[in-house]
């Protein structure tokens, strides 16, 4: 099982790569939003994947039966998908309001923060 | 619900029963305040006034928390709270050593000293949108991250001041912020990203996420199976990344100098520095072994990094796109000290992030008021502040001479540690890659200085008027941080005395270690 599940988080990674290495910048919002999606799996899978015992303690014990699910990765993705979630919420604002105001979704084409051609510093007075 | 039985169970084995001691409640305190407020603030967002006047209060007391916090720690040694009373490593653990608690404080100062420039710099639209919540957000991340001891919880609390800074940076929303908002915002998610992968392999290596028990378990692990090599140059790979070291640092001259100077100010101050931070908790309290492994490559980067920061504030013709690259170059400095991993390189970093986050910050904040009173950031069109005002020429050419590292100010002694640090251990290309940056950063500075105040003004520009009245409020948020400069350059006897402890802390984890677990050695992990 983990092995199947590392495969497809390898595969995650891949595509998340690809699409970040991409000029068009919606791209590589998809990209960052994939990559999200595959540390989640990273997480998930380094925690152990079991499922035949569920981590309940029941009411006439104390401490939880041997070989229980790993509850912690689970609190950790959740918090990891509320995090990506957010900030691929404000991303796409972002790079909404980017392609308004500047008329581009291409990365090479953005330049102006930092304009091409800027006269070198002055050399004395 | 609870059934009965549950009484029968000896709490005292997992639990934490004793309440905490009242000024223990001083490593929440700055998260609390800086949570209260900025919830405050942001119900009062359409009130300007009312909202600055509690943000600033809040500001006010959360550096004094962050005081109470360091006095504290200096007086007791490390102070540990654990969330949930959960025995540690359970619960999750805030843990405030010297390291923490100096960065806290100087993160603390800069946010107070930002809030302030920030009443006459920040229009009241830009408040409306929110400047003070996301100041006090981003602070209470900021500190936070300073002092948590649990590596999930540091990756929450990045999220936290990196969602607050999208929050900053792009308040105005000119074409130029959005920007380098683009380039900000993407390259440091995914630097998050790798940290929160990092993450995910040291939980599937050791089992657990609490930096104390990471410490502990390391040595055991070491010839063990597992990427455990490959976790630390993860870390170092998103760190650096988040610190701006060269070749990861391409973000920073690209969006530091888009935004409101005070927002420039305070990201200069605290954003890099956090990645620092991490660096040095990670390679000196967690994984000791791999810094002397990775040593030489760390060592390689700090120099790369504080040259190509000179060189790169050489070529610039805006003021403030030459601090952006003197942060870069700072940031080697920091590192060279990791690189050396001895007592006294470690405390010359210290010493170093500790300056350079007042230093830069004054800087901007100064950058920022001739920037005003010029009418251009430009060099090509600086000139003639000299005669409008020749106090703020003191005052650039004494922050000038600091972030060079020339006596008699803060940045002096720092370097004199890392050069014998480097001298001691034969890594003399070390020392010299730092005395060039300093060189060349001495040259970038006094060639801003010249140009804006001894060059007469050119013919056809507006006179340059006095500062005026709400001026003066920048200059004193100004005027503050030169102080703390001046005073450490020429006093710097308590301050060595500090980073002398916090080295000594640093290079013997097992302090750290003790303190998160207390008398309960074994307790937990089983």
């Amino acid at each position: 099982m983990e092995v199947a599940i590392a495969i497809l988080t390898g595969v995650f990674f891949l595509v998340s790569i690809y699409l970040i290495l991409s000029r068009h910048i919606i791209r590589v919002l998809l990209g960052v939003a994939m990559l999200g999606n595959g540390v989640n799996l990273t997480i998930f899978t380094a925690g152990r994947i079991t499922r035949e015992i569920p981590p309940i303690i029941g009411d006439d014990a104390t401490v939880p039966l041997e070989g229980i699910a790993n509850p912690l990765p689970q609190a950790l993705v959740l918090t990891a998908i509320v995090i990506a979630f957010s900030f691929f919420a404000f991303l796409l604002v972002l790079v909404f309001r980017t392609y308004q105001e500047l008329g581009t979704d291409d990365t090479a084409e953005m330049r102006d923060a930092e304009p091409e051609g800027e006269a070198s510093p002055p050399l004395g007075y | 619900m609870a059934s009965a039985k549950k009484s029968d169970v000896n709490l005292e084995n997992a639990m934490v029963m004793a309440d905490p001691a009242l000024a223990d409640w001083l490593v929440a305190a700055p998260l609390i305040l800086g949570f209260i407020f900025g919830a405050i603030c942001l119900m009062q967002r359409k009130n300007v006034l009312l909202q600055t006047r509690i943000a600033l209060f809040g500001l006010l007391l959360m550096l004094i928390a962050d005081i109470g916090l360091f006095i504290n720690v200096w007086q007791n040694g490390t102070v540990v709270m654990t969330m949930g009373r959960w025995l540690p490593p359970f619960g999750i653990t805030f843990a405030a050593d010297m390291l923490g608690a100096t960065f806290a404080l100087v993160a603390g100062i800069v946010g107070l000293a930002g809030g302030i420039y920030a009443l006459s710099d920040v229009d009241s639209t830009s408040r409306r949108y929110g400047f003070y919540p996301f100041l006090l957000l981003m602070l209470a991340g900021v500190t936070t991250a300073f002092l948590t001891g649990d590596i999930f919880n540091l990756y929450v609390w990045f999220e936290v001041l990196l969602i607050s800074s999208f929050g900053l940076i792009v308040l105005g929303s000119e074409r130029r912020q959005l920007d380098g908002a683009i380039k900000y915002a993407f390259l440091n998610l995914v630097a998050t990203t790798l940290f929160l992968i990092g993450v995910a392999y040291l939980y599937g290596v050791f089992g657990t996420l609490n930096m104390a028990d990471i410490a502990r378990k390391a040595p055991a692990l070491q010839e063990a199976e597992g990427p455990h090599f490959a976790i630390a140059i993860m870390f170092l790979f998103a760190f650096a990344m988040k610190a701006a070291a060269f070749p990861l640092n391409a973000w920073l001259p690209a969006s530091y100098h888009t935004p409101r100077i005070a927002v420039s100010a305070v990201f200069a101050g605290l954003l890099t520095k956090v990645g620092v931070y991490a660096l040095l908790r990670i390679f000196l309290t967690m994984f000791p072994a791999d810094r002397d492994e990775l040593g030489a490559v760390i060592a390689i980067i700090a120099a790369l990094t504080m040259l190509v920061g000179a060189l790169g504030a050489l070529a610039q013709t805006d003021i403030r796109r030459v601090l952006g690259y003197l942060v870069i170059s700072g940031i080697g400095l920091m590192l060279a000290g990791l690189a050396l991993g001895s007592e006294t390189g470690i405390s010359g970093s210290i010493f170093y992030a500790a300056h350079s986050m007042i230093v830069m910050t004054a800087l901007y904040l100064l950058a920022g008021i001739i920037g005003r009173l010029m009418g251009t950031f430009d060099l090509h069109k600086a000139g003639g502040l000299y005669q409008a005002s020749p106090w703020l020429g003191a005052l650039c050419l004494v922050l000038a001479f600091s972030v060079s590292g020339l006596p008699p100010f803060s940045g002096l002694w720092p370097k004199v540690l890392l050069v014998k640090g480097s001298i001691d251990v034969g890594a003399w290309w070390l020392a010299a890659a730092i005395i060039v940056s300093g060189f060349l950063t001495t040259i970038a500075m006094v060639r801003v200085f010249s140009f804006s105040f001894w060059r007469t003004r050119a013919e056809g520009l507006v006179e340059i008027g006095p500062i005026s009245r709400e001026g003066r409020i920048k200059l004193y948020a100004a005027l503050g941080l030169t102080a703390l400069t001046v005073i450490a350059g020429v006093y710097p006897e308590p301050f060595i005395q500090v980073s002398d402890r916090v080295a000594f802390e640093l290079t013997h984890p097992q302090t750290y270690i003790d303190a998160v677990f207390g008398g309960n050695q074994e307790g937990g992990g089983q």
